[in-house]
């Protein structure tokens, strides 16, 4: 009765949210474009429909999926038949199948009607892959009412001297790779030398992270910028110039008198910055690519008609030249400059071994800044690079792997067959028989959408190479991992140094949460407590609004120069923390995010098993003379046990791969040494070109690992249980 | 005594609020200041120069944006109650038999179920979307739910089978022995007093899907049929993040949850049968 109610309640649910059937649309065009760059591309869309009656279905996806939608759709045929995106991921998207050549979209003869630079961009293997839109790079922002002149890189001091008290000469992004990689060609190097190999550790990027650390040092620019502040500094005039990309204009007040000039010389008449160059573009996708009428929408998209309305409605620095003969193109001082100093740039790298450049280029630049010996900061981050992209083991045999699974599942049959024939075992299953129907949907659920799909997960770890080209490499990359890739065993970034913290910051987040939990849980159960229902509603607010904005929030209060943590500090005469800079403080940022998230679980789930506690029980011990100490310990703690312990082992198991927070907070820093196993395993996958079956062995083992202790834990809660 | 510790009380809970609510005090601050975050450090949260503007654009009252963003809410709406109906449907029966009944498997069960817990979840995010391609379900409401149900349905038979367990069997047998069936006794006494964690349980499963935004994006193409985190993130850009209305949209984002948790916490004080396990 009860499950046949259920069961139809189930399926009216599905009926009700069947998919309504969308007519299939004409053409389809995914993005991420925001604002005016978005509101521009719908008017030209429109603008196509009408003119060539077909239509064009556009779809705005957040920039934090876009790569991942796009590598999970179009190889399944669910994808778009064009999409804008960077030249610089053709590399990555070549090799998951994700883009087809352009084709007639991009002819020869249109060839010419392009900046040579971004033609270059798209052109792999004597290909070409997509229809360049508009270029990006950076140029020097300058406030014209604080600077007469733009001095040379090594004459910010001088500038100084002309300007207020509490104004910064010059800011930019100073950790950002993509910034420095500007500062450091006018020193001659680059990130990824055009062969593939790690450029980042030669004397021009020793003599280029020095260069800017001794800028750091004179307070010449501001020394933990990103990309808020400095739009922040820039637009307030405390900053007199700022190295930014052409997104910045956007957000500059009215009022603001600016210029935007080509980068400074390092000294005068040396060598220029050559700042890295991104070219939008429309790529196509191999079924889109197959229709005419997709290809002539791309190569519309590109062209001058287009390439005006986009220079003039979303600002672009378009690609296709004849836009610039347009008069309100040409006339555009901001679009020229931006014009201007793209001459200079260099296009990205499209090799996928460009992606597991950034972090260690990073890492070695934080080094550096904190004050670490600059060669050996750099160094290591070159090996860490070249260890990164170690190529997988030779695949062996499948053979021994198949012949023991078979063997196990030989011996597991005739061990259930002999089992299942015992008369014991028959009985035992008869009388099961009413408990099955009451657990057959949730196992049928559990089976299919959460087991099935994590075993599928787990067999990749038996893989190496790319999703479209994987190869069978059987324990290979467990190995790899056990043997921390052949370092020393607790070396930076292993395996076992990971599980280490991993295992610190499980205790302590889940400490924190329990002790905060069910103090405030027992103090709201009071009957007598006034404005509980109030304090109950605040309370549980960090667990209302979500994670991913509020992580940030934290992020942005333990900001050493304008957070809220240091300004409070401070009210205090306590010097500000540099909050990300130490293991020890970023380990204590990340805790404190993760207990303001989780302890109102902790509470609800406190309150819940609270009430299914009699009263009667407690008077009764109070009666006996119990103290209230007593009470707590010898009634309370084991009748919310039962409720309590799934709990605690589910929050255990949570705060183990509490992704979210390690990943927004503290980011891995410093140097990554915050990172618990699952972020680590997150940057295999995606910032370390692309190694999933590394990533789902790091998986499997967070698994084995988290089973064996809760195992224990259960043992360990079960006993005391069996004892009180 | 009393005087003095209901004193202590306050002070504990109160602390207890300023540290939970004061985050949110920089959201709110940043929702109503358009001009991004401010630019020196202060500790009170308080925004410079308030205005509504980012509620207005998250709102989509600049650019009549307003009929698809209602669209948007309904489809969080519809997708978020039937993961914690589905959850709770398909949970409470075998949390029940778990919690009772003793059958073959159970132990193996349980362990399954748990170490389901134990895999990161993006090792399955691969497998899935096969799976919801298999069943023609991408793109849907539909294939969003079962995605959600995969993570609420555990937990959920772990919370449901520790309340089941917390109520005394004295009570079922109690209404047995007058005459009822076990059907009856689970509905009639059984359910009633478990109806607080039935409401923790929907609730954590209701928010689990309003808040999830990668699996949404993933899986969903069409304008019409995200969900708020979807829109919410489109905020976040490569080079800069629109903190105003990001922040805006998360405070509108997580109303409906607060107003369920209101709900909710009238369950868990009125729904209590504990008077009948007095005997």
């Amino acid at each position: 009765m009860l499950e046949r109610l259920l069961a139809l309640l189930l399926l009216a649910t599905l009926v009700v949210l069947a998919p309504a059937c969308a007519e299939p649309p004409s053409l389809v065009l995914w993005h991420s474009y925001r604002g005016e760059e978005e509101r521009t591309l719908v008017a030209l869309a429109r603008r196509y429909e009408s003119e060539q009656h077909i239509r064009v279905e556009l779809l705005a996806v957040p920039f934090d999926a876009y790569t991942a939608k796009l590598t999970a759709a179009v190889p399944h045929a669910h994808g778009p038949d064009l999409f804008i995106d960077a030249h610089e991921r053709l590399g990555i998207y070549r090799q998951e199948n994700v883009v087809a050549p352009a084709g007639d979209a991009l002819p020869d003869a249109d060839v010419v009607g392009y900046d040579p630079s971004a033609i270059g961009a798209v052109t792999l293997d004597h290909q070409r892959w997509a229809v360049p839109l508009s270029t990006k790079c950076l140029a020097l922002y300058v406030n014209d009412d604080l600077v007469k002149s733009v001095p040379a890189l090594e004459d910010l001091e001088s500038l100084r001297a002309s300007l207020p008290p509490g104004v910064v000469p010059l800011a930019y992004e100073v950790e950002n790779p993509y910034h420095h990689a500007a500062i450091l060609s006018a020193f001659g190097g680059k990130l990824l030398e055009d062969d593939g190999t790690y450029g980042f550790a030669g004397p021009a990027a020793l003599q280029s992270v020095v260069f800017v650390r001794e800028l750091i040092a004179r307070h010449l620019v501001p020394s933990d910028a990103n990309g808020s502040l400095v739009k922040q500094l820039f637009s307030s005039g405390r900053a007199a110039m700022a190295i930014d990309g052409p997104w910045l204009a956007a957000d500059l007040p009215p009022g603001l008198r600016y210029h935007v000039a080509e980068l400074p010389l390092r000294t005068r008449g040396a060598e220029a910055m050559q700042p890295l160059l991104t070219v939008e573009s429309v790529m196509l996708s191999p079924q889109g690519a197959q229709r005419a009428e997709v290809r002539a929408f791309a190569r519309w998209l590109g062209g001058t008609e287009s390439a005006i309305q986009r220079a003039t409605g979303a600002h672009q620095v378009v690609a296709n030249r004849a836009a610039w003969r347009d008069p309100l193109v040409a006339g555009d001082r901001l679009l020229a400059a931006f014009h201007d100093e793209q001459r200079w740039a260099q296009p990205m790298s499209t090799s996928t071994r460009m992606r597991a450049a950034w972090v260690p280029a990073q890492e070695a630049m934080r080094r550096v800044f904190r004050g670490e010996d600059p060669q050996t900061a750099l160094v290591e981050g070159m090996g860490r690079f070249e260890d990164a992209l170690k190529p997988p083991p030779p695949p062996p045999s499948p053979a021994p792997l198949v012949v023991v699974t078979g063997l196990l599942a030989l011996l597991g049959a005739i061990f259930a067959v002999r089992r299942a024939t015992t008369p014991d075992f028959r009985h035992a299953l008869r009388v099961s028989r009413t408990a099955y129907r009451y657990v057959a949907h949730a196992a049928v659920v559990v089976v299919v959408l959460v087991v099935v799909p994590l075993a599928a997960g787990a067999l990749t770890s038996l893989f190496a190479g790319t999703r479209a080209d994987p190869r069978y490499v059987g324990l290979g990359n467990y190995v790899a991992i056990l043997t921390a890739r052949g370092g020393p065993l607790l070396g930076h970034g292993s395996f076992y140094l990971t599980l280490l913290v991993t295992v610190l910051w499980t205790v302590c987040n889940v400490t924190l949460h329990l002790v905060l939990g069910v103090v405030l849980g027992m103090l709201l159960s009071r009957p007598a407590m006034k404005l509980r229902g109030a304090y109950r509603v605040l309370l549980v607010l960090p667990w209302a609004v979500p994670s991913y904005v509020t992580a940030l929030a934290w992020k942005g209060m333990f900001h050493r120069q304008f957070g809220a943590v240091n300004a409070m500090l401070g009210a205090l005469g306590i010097e500000p923390v540099s909050w990300f800079s130490h293991f020890a403080t970023a380990f204590a940022a990340n805790v404190a995010t993760n207990v303001w998230l989780g302890f109102p679980f902790m509470m609800v789930v406190t309150l819940g098993a609270l009430t299914s506690i009699s009263k009667e029980v407690l008077e009764a011990a109070e009666v006996d003379g119990a103290t209230r100490w007593q009470r707590f310990w010898g009634v309370t703690v084991p009748l919310l046990r039962p409720t309590m312990l799934p709990a605690v082992v589910l929050g255990s198991v949570w705060t183990f791969n509490m992704f979210n927070v390690v990943f927004l907070v503290s980011g891995g820093e410093p140097d990554g040494s915050t990172d618990i196993l699952v972020s680590d395993a997150y940057r295999w996958a995606f910032t370390r070109d692309a190694q999933y079956g590394y990533a789902a062995a790091y998986a499997v083992l967070i698994f084995l690992i988290l089973a064996g202790g809760s195992r224990l834990l259960s043992r360990v809660g079960g006993a005391k249980e069996a004892s009180a | 005594m009393r005087r003095a510790e209901s004193i202590v009380a306050h002070l504990v809970v109160g602390v207890g609020v300023v540290f939970a609510v004061y985050p949110l005090l920089w959201v709110i601050s940043v929702a109503l200041s358009p001009g991004a975050m401010s630019d020196h450090a202060q500790a009170l949260p308080w925004p410079e120069h308030p205005s509504l503007d980012s509620f207005a654009s998250v709102l989509g009252l600049r650019d009549g944006h307003t009929t698809i963003f209602l669209r948007q809410v309904f489809n969080s709406l519809a997708v978020s109650l039937a993961t914690a109906l589905v959850a709770v449907a398909v949970a409470t029966p075998a949390a029940y038999a778990l919690a009772r009944f003793r059958f073959v498997g159970k132990t193996w069960g349980m362990r399954v179920l748990l170490a389901t817990q134990m895999f990161p979840a993006v090792a399955s995010a691969v497998p899935l979307y096969l799976l919801l391609e298999g069943l023609h379900l991408l793109d849907s409401r539909s294939g969003l739910v079962l995605v959600y149900a995969s993570t609420a349905v555990p937990f959920a038979i772990f919370q449901m089978r520790g309340a089941f367990e917390a109520v005394p069997v004295d009570l079922e047998e109690a209404a047995m022995v007058d005459g009822a069936s076990r059907a009856e006794a689970f509905w009639r006494v059984t359910l009633p007093a478990v109806r607080p964690a039935i409401a923790v349980t929907a609730l954590f499963a209701f928010m689990s899907a309003w808040n999830e935004f990668i699996l949404a994006a993933t899986l969903l193409s069409r304008e019409a049929a995200f969900t708020l985190p979807v829109v919410l993130q489109r905020y976040v850009g490569e080079h800069d993040t629109a903190w105003g209305p990001f922040a805006a949209g998360a405070m509108l984002v997580s109303l409906p949850v607060m107003a369920l948790f209101y709900v909710a916490q009238r369950q868990l004080v009125a729904g209590l049968t504990a008077g009948g396990v007095k005997g």
